[in-house]
């Protein structure tokens, strides 16, 4: 039996250990916001938070985050106003969008640990999500519109 | 409150059997009797007239309005990050006289019948929908004011519909359009003759920047539902083993281990198609379990051996011999003006060059992803289609069901770039959902399946050879492109390119050149070639682009000056006068080849980046531009390549003329994409063969441009009209092929090195 909190819930689940958080987010709690797009950790689209950190829920054994806080992007605020929600939105951001929760999930925890960041900051941070449509220059003006609504 | 709505006879229909319209609350009107489908479309034989089931301008379908005033536009086109749910939404709302604020979208299921064509590809969503949804929006904007003047007792011409209500100026009476739905849904559908479009002066919507993506909501909090994300109570998941070379089949199998991983529920063998497999599955053996995962990991206990066929042969490094030995000869001639032979033997110099594009996976994002269920003799599938109605066509086939038993739903598409024009994946979930007695059954391909198993864009070896006079003008152009056609997933070993193909940039090359020929020399399939965002056209315009600037070093000329030179004066071109019967589909006197645009949109793209600046060493500038989906684009690029070989792009000037523009915001988006992916076909992506099998797993391997490789500073510049009278362009892909030439342009520029076989990962460092 593993517990751990999602998105501020308590869950228990006793099937296969070594099942990545991506699935059981997906399959088993319908929270399909976290995407698939490699499975390998090469793509970021199923990034999530781990205690506040940006991780790959795809290479994260469901057992790893036992008794840990997981986040996701339908938790990320509560009215999906978090300003890096809301910078994606202002700037039309998104193409098909599919890539961009893993972005804004990325963004997020980047923002929270350097508020300010440089263009080099963006790029250490943000080079492992793909986005197969090109919207990078747009992330990285949201970005730093966002930084300026998070700011401690 | 009853709900009403009326079919195409006028009668009164229960609201329950078309669920569409039921989401968007009590008190929902279709707007009126349908309109007969146009009449001319038999004759006409061009644009959306010349679709599968062309065209639709029936309010009835698109255009429903709530009593409480939510005005819902339904999009029968397939969402894949070009905007279209936004845009198309726009037009009819504009003509509407909606108050954007009180418009939803929703998304058509697969029904060409009623929508007209749905197929979201070509560029050409836009191009062929401006026009019907205006004409829907006009008339269901006529109605809503008859409907006031009937109340009012006054002539319709005393009434005017502006800001989601109709108004009498006379009597300063005014009926908001809520209160109007009911009475005008009671109204016949005025006649299309009849309706009075609004001038483009009296725009607020279209060819704005005011109107956010209607998606953007959902996608930035999670709850957009993609292919990949359908869900139903109970349903299972399914991943499929595939034979690893084309046309290859299971000789033998063994699912003992495979249906000891907890969570498998079942394993089936799905039978392999006959060859050409055009948009059937490739076979194998289908795993379908109680999550995504337990089928994974059962398809990994499965033990598998493959016959692999006669494809087993195909090998990238061969094969690339192969078209280049063909390309070295004649082949079938396409393109055959003035006397090339001759104009070459008397060129004081001649100049060959052959390029090499390798093949690409369009890997959208979502890899492909259906839900499929059975219940009493009916399907319904929910899948990120770019081809509905086939996709439905295709389903019921394959499952034994008649069509209008099979409902297809349209999902958000998580990218397509041509993927998903084929159901391959869709007809998987649904002999899965079979094999199941009809249970719910969501298949996915991981992103190791789309690699190994895709529709690839073809490879091609270009070789191209000009004779330029003694002052270095060209006077004989030759050019030979071997590449498989996409005809060879249709028919048995086709050996030429199809008119589709030749007119991407290939025979319709608008160069005022006196001796000019194009040959296409045999080129065999081993893979399933497909679809891949600007097709052809990427093949076709980095060869040329990259020749002219070769052409231009060997006259020791500037190369944008000389690009168009080689273009040549303003005029307008009949493409069916140069060999292209195709035109992109359009009408050649409507859609004739411009090279006054073509030139003005290198000459833009050349001012932005400020061509003949004088720049360090190691860096260099870039220039193409190239027609394709009748619209004009031209890339300047600025690069520097360190001392190691490193190849970094600061800086691209993207120029558009496609007509006049719906949603310019989103013309940018798409050309920053397009600088984006052409950035990753000149560096880094490609998909190569060894004995019938690809050799790239994964994003590790098969390479995109990320955020620290991405081109840093895109400027767009969208050439402006102001008449909507003129027709548009597309948008969605033409984009794409100039980018690369424009980045081994300015490669040169700044090495010296010239690239001439795709992607250039490593060769600078030599």
């Amino acid at each position: 039996m593993t517990t751990i909190v999602v998105n501020g819930m308590e869950r228990r689940y006793d099937g296969d250990p070594e099942m990545p958080l991506l699935w059981y987010l997906r399959d088993e709690l319908g929270l399909t916001g976290t995407k698939f797009g490699c499975g390998v950790a090469a793509c970021g689209a199923c990034t999530i938070h781990l205690d506040g950190m940006a991780v790959r829920a795809c290479q994260t054994p469901i057992s790893a985050a036992a008794g840990l806080t997981v986040t996701t992007i339908e938790g990320l605020s509560p009215d999906g106003n978090h300003p890096v929600q809301a910078a994606w939105r202002e700037l039309n951001v998104s193409q098909c969008g599919y890539c961009q929760p893993g972005q804004i999930m990325q963004a997020s925890a980047l923002l929270k640990e350097t508020p300010n960041p440089r263009d080099e900051d963006i790029d250490n941070a943000m080079s492992g999500n793909l986005c197969r449509c090109g919207t990078y220059p747009r992330i990285r003006a949201a970005i730093k519109q966002a930084a300026k609504g998070v700011r401690p | 409150m009853t709900e009403h709505l009326f079919d195409q006879g006028g009668a009164l229909v229960n609201v329950s059997r078309r669920s569409l319209l039921t989401g968007v609350g009590a008190g929902v009107f279709v707007l009126a009797a349908g309109l007969p489908a146009p009449s001319g479309a038999q004759e006409k034989k061009f644009g959306a007239d010349g679709m599968p089931n062309g065209w639709r301008d029936d309010p009835a379908v698109f255009i429903s309005l709530a009593e409480d005033g939510t005005v819902t536009v339904t999009c029968h086109r397939s969402e894949m990050g070009q905007g279209v749910r936004t845009s198309l939404a726009m037009v009819a709302a504009e003509e509407l006289e909606a108050d954007w604020a009180r418009v939803r979208v929703a998304q058509a299921w697969a029904d060409e019948e009623r929508f007209g064509n749905q197929d979201t590809d070509g560029s050409r969503s836009l191009r062929h929908w401006f026009m019907p949804m205006r004409r829907a929006g006009a008339a269901a904007r006529t109605m809503l004011e008859q409907a006031a003047a009937a109340q009012w007792g006054v002539a319709v011409a005393q009434v005017r519909a502006g800001d989601h209500a109709v108004s009498h100026a006379a009597s300063g009476r005014s009926l908001s359009y809520g209160a109007l739905a009911k009475a005008a849904s009671m109204l016949p559908v005025p006649d299309r003759g009849s309706l009075r479009l609004k001038p483009a002066t009296a725009f607020r919507y279209i060819g704005k920047d005011t109107i956010g993506l209607v998606d953007n909501q959902d996608i930035t909090t999670g709850k957009a539902v993609y292919g990949i994300d359908a869900q139903i109570d109970g349903m299972l998941f399914a991943v499929v083993a595939r034979p690893p070379v084309y046309g290859g089949k299971v000789a033998y199998h063994d699912a003992a281990e495979a249906l000891k991983v907890p969570g498998v529920v079942k394993v089936i063998a799905i039978d392999p198609p006959a060859i050409p497999s055009e948009f059937e599955p490739l076979g194998g053996i289908a795993v379908i379990a109680r999550n995504s995962w337990a089928a994974i990991k059962g398809r990994e206990a499965l033990k598998i051996t493959w016959e692999d066929g006669p494809n087993a042969v195909y090998s990238s490094d061969s094969y690339r011999a192969r078209l280049s030995e063909a390309a070295s000869k004649s082949g079938k001639v396409v393109r055959n003006e003035g006397d090339v032979e001759r104009a070459l033997a008397g060129a004081a110099k001649r100049v060959t060059a052959e390029y090499y594009i390798p093949h690409l996976a369009q890997s959208p994002l979502e890899p492909p992803a259906a839900l499929v269920r059975i219940a009493d003799g009916a399907a319904e599938a929910w899948a990120c289609t770019q081809a509905p109605q086939v996709t439905r066509a295709r389903l019921a086939k394959r499952l034994g069901l008649p069509v209008e038993k099979v409902k297809v739903n349209v999902t958000l598409l998580g990218g397509g770039f041509g993927r998903k024009s084929k159901p391959d994946f869709v007809i998987e979930a649904g002999l899965c959902s079979q094999a199941m007695d009809g249970a719910p059954v969501k298949l996915i391909w991981t992103r190791e399946d789309d690699l190994h198993h895709g529709y690839y864009h073809t490879v091609s070896v270009e070789r191209l050879e000009a004779g330029l006079d003694a002052s270095g003008k060209v006077t004989a152009w030759l050019h030979r492109s071997a590449a498989p056609t996409i005809g060879s997933i249709f028919a048995p070993d086709p050996k030429h390119e199809l008119p589709f193909e030749l007119g991407m940039g290939l025979v319709n090359l608008p160069f005022a050149i006196p001796n000019i020929r194009a040959e296409n020399p045999e080129a065999p399939a081993h893979v399933r070639i497909g679809w891949f965002r600007a097709v052809s056209n990427i093949p076709h315009a980095f060869a040329v682009q990259s020749f002219v600037a070769e052409l231009a070093a060997a006259a020791g000329r500037d190369p944008k000056d000389y690009l168009l030179e080689l273009i040549g004066p303003a005029r307008l071109i009949d493409p069916t006068k140069i060999g292209d019967a195709w035109n992109h589909g359009e009408d050649p006197e409507r859609y004739p080849i411009d090279t006054g645009r073509l030139r003005a949109v290198i000459e833009t793209a050349a001012k932005g980046i400020g061509w003949g600046r004088t720049l360090p060493k190691g860096s260099g500038l870039g220039i193409a531009g190239h027609y394709s989906f009748v619209s004009y684009i031209a890339v300047a690029v600025e690069v520097t390549v360190s001392e190691g070989g490193r190849l970094a792009i600061p800086r691209v000037d993207i120029a558009i003329d496609c007509g006049p523009m719906v949603n310019p915001d989103r013309v940018r988006s798409q050309m920053e994409g397009a600088v984006i992916m052409g950035a990753g076909i000149a560096s880094s992506a490609e998909i190569s063969f060894k004995n019938g099998r690809a050799q790239q797993d994964n994003f590790d391997t098969y390479e995109l441009t990320r955020m620290d490789s991405a081109p840093r500073d895109i400027r767009v510049h969208l050439l402006p009209t102001s008449d909507y009278e003129r027709p548009l362009g597309g948008v969605g892909e033409p984009g794409l092929p100039p980018v690369a030439p424009a980045i081994a342009n300015a490669v040169f520029a700044a090495t010296g090195k010239r690239i001439r076989q795709l992607p250039i990962r490593d060769q600078l460092s030599a």
